[in-house]
């Protein structure tokens, strides 16, 4: 039988991509009567609206509507959950770069141009930039949580050693390449078609129904493929969509909106910047005996999925470890900054990042390798393996993949030739790191985990699939289509893969989560049986066969002693009026949880996976290399293991990028000063470790039956880079013999580290 | 009218504005959507195309650049490579374009029309480049998928592929670019040909803006929105693209690409060659020239530093009246340079190292490639018999121009080499600058790392020194 699954196929789009054939909305013609919009931004982080006269935007040449809050004739909130995110302001501003109104005309630079002659008198309010400036006036977001097990209290106080501190961890920009954009046409009855590059396509439907006032079934949404999303198109396409809606339903006219560089940078959100404190006891072998975090986090102006996001935080604060006596607090507070949301890892590297510090915390504490104190404080197999949220870890096989990767990687030796190279390099300190990563599959909010999917067989046997999924790069259409070709056992090419739409797929998740694969192709491997059993059913009828004789085989169909070819085999069950069309659907089993005492089983899996890294710092700059990285990582059995290691080689290096070049600043108005590659900078083709070997874990197996026993890998490699910001702290720690914590926040800048370095020659001196 | 080759047609566009982008032009006019905008500054490379060139020998040579800060006009008697142009006439893959399809190159695959089009002009250009060389290449094309992994391993693997052929050969596009010699006749766009033009045409239109590779004018149009009603191009001043040797000295002409000069300018000084190959990345070179990288004026430029430091000279010009001026001479306040109505750099003059001479260059950045220094020090100095003297030297990033280190220079001039005077010199560094805090470095970063750059240069001069740099020469790994 030929295997689709489990095997390197090229992302469908690869010769499209390579060709420059691949259309992206912008690429897409243009409609007739194509308006251009500009959305005007506020210059302000925190103010009151006082006057605001629009008229000299209108009457500009070329300007054919300006449309504001009081245009709106639904409802003025493009938010996800919260009805927080006004699509144009209304008394006040919260952020710089807030939406204020958006201009259409008959081209982009007209109604930019237009848009600055508005006349907006603004009241200044005091504007509150920093965690630390929220903390101070306690500007709580979203109540507070508590997650516990066991009295951290009482054990802390107890316990042989004891630590505390404080560090923090920057956001980060998405920075896909395509920027936000979407394409608005008029329908008849005042419905609207829309093109948007979004991983939500039910949700920018759901809400410019809300703004427009109309029901669901008048806006449809459709989307071939995005130029990357990695988390940044998952609530905030709803913005963009909305207000060219709108302007297509005042004015009759198609309409455009694509934002530039920047201003997708000033206008849309980032991941979560943190800062976590950390109270730890432990004994002399470095086994965690008590710990308390609190991890605070920078939220925005609005709520968008900052309870999720800080909710992930909390479930991965205790990453591949048992934690003894554990209570981990967490604030999530309100800023007069842009609204941060999802980024791939959803909060989930903000809390792996505060244990893993913790690590080394003890390690330089207790003289040890650092890598030593994470083995004893891993999670047991039949003790020691309750989660801080009561979820019983079953599926540990960090300990494994932690052994296979110090041992292949020569660990030990080269730890110790580092040392010795330190000792005889002044200024070049190197250091190394190996941490691993246990990751929680599934939305934590449960009703999320569903999908749909449809299939069409043609009467010439070729095969149309849809799913609720999108494809921002992550090559989930290319798996969801070897699904599909495996179970009916045809050619990947006979199976074509279509946009994805909300008339053929209705109420659909996000792509996010690292979901896609496990519930689209569920859905989709759902449909194709329905159809098969059809298939089967009619075949045995028609040629007197048992159903169990049917094999679909290498495109044929095996009945009994005959073979039909799978297109014949369409045809026929077509002419017997056999219905070729079918709707799969899936929804995660088992999974269930008490959000109120943060208790149960929110992960249907974990996914694993381990790296090691290892550094070189010059002590006099702040420079840095990356010089070698391992990775080890488990997909379980990989559906495609060539688009597998592309994720985690991605993955990595953008959560290196998170933790080294990549630094956000804001001024003390609340203004990005980073809203540019000439400022914000994602790690070059150069940064890429010379040496870097990435292997997919041989004896990935996933415990659940998830689709073909694979495991989702979107997200958990991002958190491997986690390695490089320990070997940074590894190397700077050398400055001080190994006996203090080098205090460095994320991101490691070569200003960092050397602000790091000064500060611990100043302890030694 | 002006006129260029694109894919064996000529293409004929009447009344360009003179900053119409090359980019919007393919997208909007032509509709080839294959190149794609992703940051509109020549930052990201996701739009880059190559632009092939006569030369002297009835050649074309070819080099990437990026189209979204590319004037339409400058294409005027040049051939356009895009994305579109590769597949071959039976419409198989070009064999950079299949090498990444085969090693999974491509993600989300917005990016790798750019990619595709950088490794193309590696691909005419060498052979068996090896990892730094792909690095260099690549450095200004931003991937967020891949991790750029199998985008490397696609470049080692694209000469094993069989070439595909094309409609046109080389000299059939030799006689059609030739056929569009003619100079073009738009407005308010100016293309001289020789020195002696270009001085009469900057006294004729004083209101023009001149454009040499337009790597930074372009972002006044892409970035600012400022409309330019007027361009002078300097592209095709070809007696203003020679680097010349006289008389113990290097004359740059300042029309000459980063990417001209940068192999002999490493010849000389290695660490100034390492700063340029540093300077943004190869579509960036490729159209940025020496003198623009000086006559913008900019703080932060990484030229001037090292060129400061070596002793380099600026000849000006004005109609046929011509001055020669210290480069450091040149750059009086922020936004202010010795520069009259009319007139415009002609050469840079830079002095050959002499037997004794020393030169350290560093850039310090956040990232190493494709970034903007957070500061730049060049510095130049003699050694005999363990005392330093010539010292010369020089900061970006630490002033409001590119400035010298004069209270430093003396502290250490005729002194010995030693900690204890680079001790002294670390110290009066802070006379010479008060630096700011912006968002590429503190105040406190850039004052503290400008006094460690000369105990680097120091170390680096002592007998037998430890490992002073992360990252070596070309981009070579270290450790």
């Amino acid at each position: 039988m030929a295997e689709f699954v489990h095997k390197a196929h090229a992302h469908d789009s690869s010769h499209k991509h390579v060709s420059g054939e691949a259309i992206y909305i912008d690429d897409l013609p243009e409609p007739r009567g194509l308006l251009h919009l500009y959305m005007a931004q506020s210059p302000v982080a925190h103010a009151n609206i006082t006057a605001m006269n629009l008229d000299p935007v209108r009457e500009y040449p070329g300007v054919v509507a300006v449309l504001s809050a009081t245009d709106v004739p639904g409802v003025n909130d493009v938010s996800p959950s919260a009805g927080d995110d006004p699509l144009f302001a209304e008394a006040k501003v919260e952020y710089m770069g807030q939406s204020l109104f958006v201009v259409a005309a008959e081209s982009l630079e007209i109604a930019r141009r237009a848009a600055k002659l508005a006349e907006i008198s603004y009241e200044e309010l005091d504007n509150i930039v920093t965690i630390a400036q929220a903390r101070e006036i306690d500007a709580d977001i979203d109540a507070a949580q508590i997650m516990q097990r066991g009295d951290s209290a009482a054990a802390l106080e107890g316990a042989d050693h004891r630590e505390t501190g404080h560090f923090a961890i920057g956001g980060q920009d998405h920075f896909y390449l395509e920027g936000h954009i979407c394409l608005v046409t008029p329908m008849e009855d005042g419905d609207v078609h829309i093109f948007s590059s979004t991983q939500h396509p039910s949700e920018v439907q759901h809400l410019v129904a809300h703004v427009l006032g109309v029901p669901s079934n008048a806006v449809t949404v459709e989307l071939r493929r995005m130029g990357g999303g990695f988390g940044g198109k998952e609530t905030q396409p709803a913005l963009f969509a909305a207000a060219a809606a709108l302007v297509v339903i005042k004015t009759g006219r198609a309409a455009k909106l694509c934002l530039d560089r920047d201003d997708d940078m000033i206008m849309t959100g980032k991941r979560h910047d943190f800062e976590i404190d950390y109270d730890v006891g432990f004994d002399d072998l470095g086994r965690i005996t008590a710990i308390e975090f609190m991890l605070s986090s920078r939220c925005g102006y609005s709520l968008d999925l900052s309870l999720p996001v800080n909710d992930r935080a909390m479930f991965h604060a205790d990453n591949c470890y048992y934690l003894e006596n554990v209570t981990i607090h967490s604030r999530r507070f309100k800023t007069h900054t842009v609204s941060n949301t999802a980024f791939r890892g959803f909060g989930g590297p903000q809390g792996m990042i505060a244990i893993e510090r913790v690590m080394d915390v003890i390690a330089l504490r207790l003289g040890m390798d650092a890598l030593a104190v994470r083995k004893i404080n891993l999670y047991g197999k039949s003790t020691r393996n309750i989660t801080p949220y009561y979820q019983t870890v079953t599926d540990n096989v960090a300990p494994e993949i932690i052994a296979e990767l110090e041992q292949k990687t020569h660990y030990q030796r080269r730890r110790g030739e580092i040392r010795a190279f330190n000792k005889t390099s002044p200024y070049l300190k190197k250091g190394i790191a190996l941490t691993p990563v246990k990751f929680g599959i599934s939305f934590t909010l449960t009703h999320l985990n569903q999908a749909g999917a449809l299939i069409h067989i043609y009467a010439d046997g070729s095969v149309h699939l849809n799913h609720g999924g999108t494809e921002m790069g992550q090559g989930l259409f290319t798996k969801v289509a070897q699904v599909v070709a495996q179970e009916f056992q045809i050619d990947l090419d006979r199976v074509k893969i279509s946009s994805t739409r909300t008339d053929k797929i209705p109420n659909t998740s996000a792509t996010a989560a690292s979901s896609g694969s496990d519930l689209n192709g569920m859905a989709a491997l759902n449909a194709a049986k329905i159809l098969k059993n059809r298939l089967i059913k009619f075949a045995a009828e028609q040629h007197d066969c048992k159903p169990e004789n049917i094999i679909f085989r290498d495109n044929m169909v095996y009945v009994g002693n005959k073979q039909i070819s799978f297109a014949d085999l369409a045809n026929q069950a077509y002419m017997n009026r056999i219905s070729l069309s079918a709707n799969g659907f899936y929804k995660t089993p088992k999974i269930h949880y008490d959000r109120k005492n943060h208790k149960g089983r929110p992960f249907y899996y974990f996914a694993y996976g381990a790296a090691v890294s290892e550094v070189l710092v010059d002590t006099l700059t702040g420079e840095n290399r990356v010089l070698r990285v391992d990775i080890l990582h488990d997909t379980g059995k990989s559906l495609n293991p060539a688009v597998d290691i592309g994720q985690i080689e991605g993955g990595f290096i953008q959560g290196m990028g998170w933790l080294t070049t990549e630094e956000l600043v804001y001024s003390d108005r609340g203004q990005l000063m980073t809203h540019a590659p000439s400022t914000y900078k994602i790690p070059t083709c150069g940064d890429r470790p010379e040496i870097f070997n990435v292997e997919l874990w041989d004896r990935g197996h996933n415990t659940e039956p998830a689709i073909h026993r694979s495991k989702a890998v979107g997200e958990p490699p991002l958190m491997l880079g986690i390695s490089v910001f320990s070997a940074i702290c590894d190397a700077v720690s050398s400055v001080g013999d190994y006996k203090i914590n080098p205090r460095i926040n994320a991101p490691a800048t070569p200003e960092e580290i050397l602000r790091s370095v000064a500060d611990m020659q100043s302890n030694v001196k | 009218m002006i006129r260029f080759l694109l894919d064996g047609k000529i293409q004929e566009i009447d009344d360009v504005r003179p900053t119409e982008s090359l980019l919007s032009y393919l997208r909007y006019n032509l509709q080839k959507t294959g190149t794609k905008e992703g940051c509109a500054e020549g930052d990201c490379g996701a739009c880059t195309v190559i632009i092939g060139e006569l030369s002297d020998d009835d050649q074309i040579s070819y080099k990437a650049v990026n189209a979204c800060i590319v004037f339409l006009p400058t294409l005027h008697g040049r051939e356009l490579v895009t994305v579109e142009s590769l597949k071959g006439e039976d419409g198989r893959l070009h064999p950079v374009q299949q090498s990444l399809v085969d090693h999974h190159g491509s993600q989300c695959g917005f990016c790798t029309p750019g990619i595709v089009m950088a490794l193309y002009a590696l691909y005419l250009s060498d052979k068996s480049p090896d990892l730094p060389q792909i690095n260099d290449v690549l450095a200004g094309n931003l991937c967020r998928c891949t991790g750029y992994g199998p985008i490397i391993t696609a470049a080692h693997k694209m000469y094993d592929y069989p070439e595909t052929t094309t409609a046109l050969s080389m000299s059939e596009k030799v006689a059609l670019l030739k056929s569009l010699e003619e100079p073009h006749d738009q407005k308010n766009y100016f293309a001289p040909t020789s020195k002696d033009d270009l001085a009469q045409v900057i006294l004729d239109h004083s209101d023009a803006v001149i454009v040499a590779g337009g790597t930074d004018v372009g972002l006044w149009v892409t970035k600012q929105h400022r409309e330019l009603s007027k361009v002078i191009y300097l592209g095709n001043v070809m007696d203003m693209k020679q680097i010349s040797e006289r008389y113990g000295n290097l004359h740059i002409g300042a029309g000459v690409t980063y990417t001209h000069a940068m192999k002999l300018i490493t010849r000389h000084y290695p660490d100034f060659g390492e700063v340029i190959r540093r300077i943004g990345a190869t579509q960036v070179r490729n159209q940025a020239t020496i003198g623009g990288n000086i006559a913008n004026g900019s703080p932060i430029g990484d030229g001037p530093p090292c060129l400061i430091a070596l002793g380099a000279k600026l000849v000006l010009r004005r109609g046929q009246v011509s001055r020669t001026i210290g480069l450091e001479d040149y750059f009086i306040a922020y936004g202010e340079q010795d520069l009259k109505a009319g007139e415009f750099i002609e050469e840079i003059i830079l002095p050959l190292p002499t037997a004794q001479q020393h030169f350290k260059a560093y850039k310090i950045s956040k990232r190493f490639d494709q970034d903007i220094s957070a500061l730049c020090m060049g510095m130049s100095f003699h050694l005999e018999n363990g005392r330093i003297t010539n010292v010369r030297m020089a900061y970006g990033g630490m002033a409001a121009t590119p400035k010298r280190a004069l209270a430093c220079e003396a502290s250490l001039e005729g002194g010995p080499w030693n900690k204890a005077q680079v001790e002294k010199a670390m110290q009066a560094l802070e006379i010479d600058f008060t630096p700011l805090s912006d968002m590429r470095a503190s105040e406190g970063y850039r004052m503290q790392v400008a006094k460690n750059l000369i105990l680097k240069a120091y170390l680096e001069t002592t007998e037998d020194p430890p490992q002073m740099r992360v990252l070596g020469q070309e981009g070579r790994a270290i450790g």
